[in-house]
């Protein structure tokens, strides 16, 4: 790593924990006019978890109005097709809204309402955070402005309506390549011009101290059930997990349990897009084309960009992988090589739709299909007794637009539930 | 060569260095220096500016698609540095383009160039402290926003980390020209007067004659960036520099007959 790393590395210093860092990763940076909110967020979040009834209020709601625990799924015909490991799939697609991002969402919605804060802001990539934030606002009759890049509210329209009908006013971001960096952008400049009656929903791993400690923490929710449902079911843990990496929210959600379990593999699977040059995918941790160290809205992580410091464009079919940093906890997991870092190509990723559809018939979000299709390569080169972990973070329903425009089905299907071989 | 405001209020004044191009932002710059600026504001085009209005998103955005880098507004401030030895020179940028470079390459560049400090958009005070020691290794001096938001402990911090000025954000929100000046404004040149003795500079929505004058009841200086980067967006190149020369001689309160 170059100067810019080790110097930032000093920076961090003694008082690591308390400002937000992961390693050299994370901290704090963003306007001055922001800090003393997310001093008072932080504040309010540390008196929040020291609260029981917070937590009690938190999973009730998750229980009885998100629908968990989500199930943990033996895939026996996916496993079977693939010939090597067991495959398990934890159903956060199952989950009320139709993704994780609700477990996030509720959290910080409860904590803006202890917060006194009425008018609630987000953005959103694919429109599950987007749709699960105004769920919430709805639920709790808060004001809803969320910000979408105009490319994503083309090809997520779908969830474009469902916030709309919500409640939530949808406000088109034009700027950049109009996806979810240029939906933080005006979602955090709207924040600095609202600060003292907005609360920003951030709705992956992401941004400024405290947000990805916070949303880590109510993701996390993913792994403790995990945890618990795979030693019943199977009498011991996993020996990967793998999950699909944007920001990181699901991933970091699926893994955390499992970081001090040193037999357990944690594979985090980034948008390969359509090439390796810069622009034509998201995959940061790449070796080829990858990001370096930099600082993208608030936090210092990987980030793709060109060597001038400005930021890349990325690309994508999934439009809640197309984003050109990923959260600092992830950084950190990648140098230590806890975790490691893959990705599939947009083309995998939409037979890693097909495949799952018809081996299992659970359709999944495209960024959960590139979960799938790295179990696809991975599965196979291990024996009968592996067991391997998926999250699907989400179900496929919004994707149908992209999936009538990429994919051609007629005289595709068997009709004898067989899948055809790749 | 230093940071020194010789009228009150003085005046600063930004450029999105490289709309609509590197040798107009240096003409202008000189244009504005000779009719009155004491500071310029070299700005550093940057992709995602989150802290930025409409006007300067879409400066910053013209001038990254022409390509401008971090080491030609170096090179710009080097030149105007020759033509202009005694105009305060303060380099204006987000901090990735800066740490992508090196801190410290960046520093010695800055030094070089004749630039007299430094401000980074989204460098808060708390993660500064290697920051703030290679600039004063390079003898720069580093310049913070304080924002109205600030409790005191944090003005308090800010102050001591700032040399030269400290700017002062007028309102919560991002940059843009307004009507009138908030009243956030003086309540927070005040607070800050607890806390240093350094001249304290206003910006983020100071656009007129008229708001210059205002401030300068209870500021050093006025900060003027969107109503310049407006007026360069609006006129072509070539008349760009004599356009600025003359808003910024009205901003100084100087008879003008355009």
């Amino acid at each position: 790593m170059d100067s810019t790393a080790s110097a930032m590395g000093t920076i961090a210093g003694a008082a690591r924990e308390a400002l937000g860092r992961f390693g050299v990763y994370g901290g704090r940076y963003v306007p001055e006019t922001l800090m003393a909110a997310l001093l008072e967020l932080e504040a309010a979040y540390a008196a929040a978890q020291a609260d029981p009834a917070f937590h009690a209020e938190l999973d009730g709601l998750l229980k009885d109005y998100c629908g968990r625990p989500t199930p943990l799924y033996a895939a026996r015909r996916l496993s079977e097709m693939l010939g090597g490991a067991r495959i398990y799939l934890k159903r956060e697609d199952l989950l009320h809204t139709g993704a994780h991002k609700i477990n996030n969402a509720l959290g910080q919605a409860l904590l803006a309402r202890r917060m006194g804060k009425q008018r609630i802001i987000a953005e959103t990539g694919a429109g599950q955070h987007g749709v699960a934030t105004a769920t919430v606002c709805a639920l709790f009759g808060m004001e809803c402005v969320v910000y979408m890049g105009e490319e994503d509210m083309r090809r997520q329209e779908l969830n474009v309506f469902r916030m709309r009908l919500l409640g939530a006013e949808v406000r088109g971001v034009g700027a950049g390549s109009a996806t979810l960096k240029d939906a933080i952008n005006e979602a955090m400049r709207d924040w600095v011009t609202n600060v003292r009656s907005s609360f920003y929903i951030l709705g992956s791993a992401l941004g400024a101290h405290p947000y990805p400690t916070m949303v880590r923490d109510f993701q996390r929710v993913i792994s403790r059930e995990s945890k618990r449902q795979i030693l019943e079911q199977a009498g011991r843990l996993p020996d990967a997990v793998i999950a699909c990496v944007g920001g990181g929210s699901n991933a970091i959600g699926a893994f955390y349990e499992y970081i001090p379990e040193e037999n357990v593999a944690l594979i985090g699977v980034e948008a390969g897009g359509r090439g390796h040059g810069l622009g034509e995918h998201a995959a940061r941790f790449a070796q080829q084309g990858g990001g370096v160290p930099g600082v993208l809205q608030g936090t210092y992580s990987y980030v793709l960009q060109d060597e001038a410091g400005q930021i890349a464009a990325t690309h994508s079919v999934s439009a809640g992988l197309d984003y050109a940093s990923v959260g600092p906890e992830h950084a950190m997991l990648h140098d230590s090589g806890r975790a490691t870092y893959t990705s599939a190509t947009d083309a995998e990723a939409l037979e890693a739709t097909k495949v799952l559809s018809r081996t299992e018939g659970i359709i999944p979000a495209l960024e959960s299909a590139h979960a799938i299709a790295e179990v696809i390569k991975f599965a196979p080169r291990l024996g009968k007794e592996k067991i391997v972990m998926v999250n699907v973070s989400g179900r496929g329903d919004k994707d149908m637009g992209i999936l009538t425009r990429e994919m051609d089905l007629s005289g595709d299907a068997t009709g004898t539930g067989k899948v055809s071989a790749r | 060569m230093a940071i020194a405001f010789k009228k009150r209020p003085g005046l600063v004044i930004y450029l999105t260095t490289g709309d609509p191009d590197l040798e107009t932002t240096r003409l202008m710059a000189i244009e504005a220096i000779d009719a009155g600026a004491d500071v310029i504001e070299l700005g550093v085009p940057f992709s995602d500016p989150l802290a930025d209005g409409p006007v300067i998103q879409r400066a910053s955005q013209r001038a990254v698609l022409r390509g401008t880098r971090l080491e030609d507004v170096l090179r710009v401030c080097r030149e105007i540095r020759a033509a202009r030895p005694q105009a305060g020179l303060l380099l204006f940028s987000y901090l990735n383009p800066v740490l992508r470079m090196g801190l410290e390459k960046f520093a010695q560049a800055a030094r070089d160039a004749g630039a007299d400090g430094v401000l980074l958009t989204d460098m808060i005070v708390e993660e500064a402290e290697e920051y703030r020691r290679v600039m004063r290794q390079a003898g720069l001096m580093p310049v913070f926003l304080a924002a109205p938001t600030s409790p005191d402990e944090r003005l308090q911090a800010i102050a001591e980390a700032c040399e030269g000025f400290v700017y002062a954000i007028s309102r919560v929100g991002i940059t843009g020209t307004q009507a009138e000046l908030a009243g956030d404004a003086e309540a927070l040149v005040e607070r800050l007067r607890g806390f240093t003795k350094l001249p304290i500079a206003l910006g983020f929505g100071v656009s007129t004659r008229e708001h210059v004058r205002a401030l300068g009841e209870f500021a050093d200086a006025a900060v003027v960036g969107s109503a310049i980067v407006g007026l360069i967006e609006r006129t072509p190149a070539e008349q760009a520099p004599r356009a600025v020369g003359e808003l910024v001689q009205q901003l100084c309160g100087g008879a003008k007959t355009a």
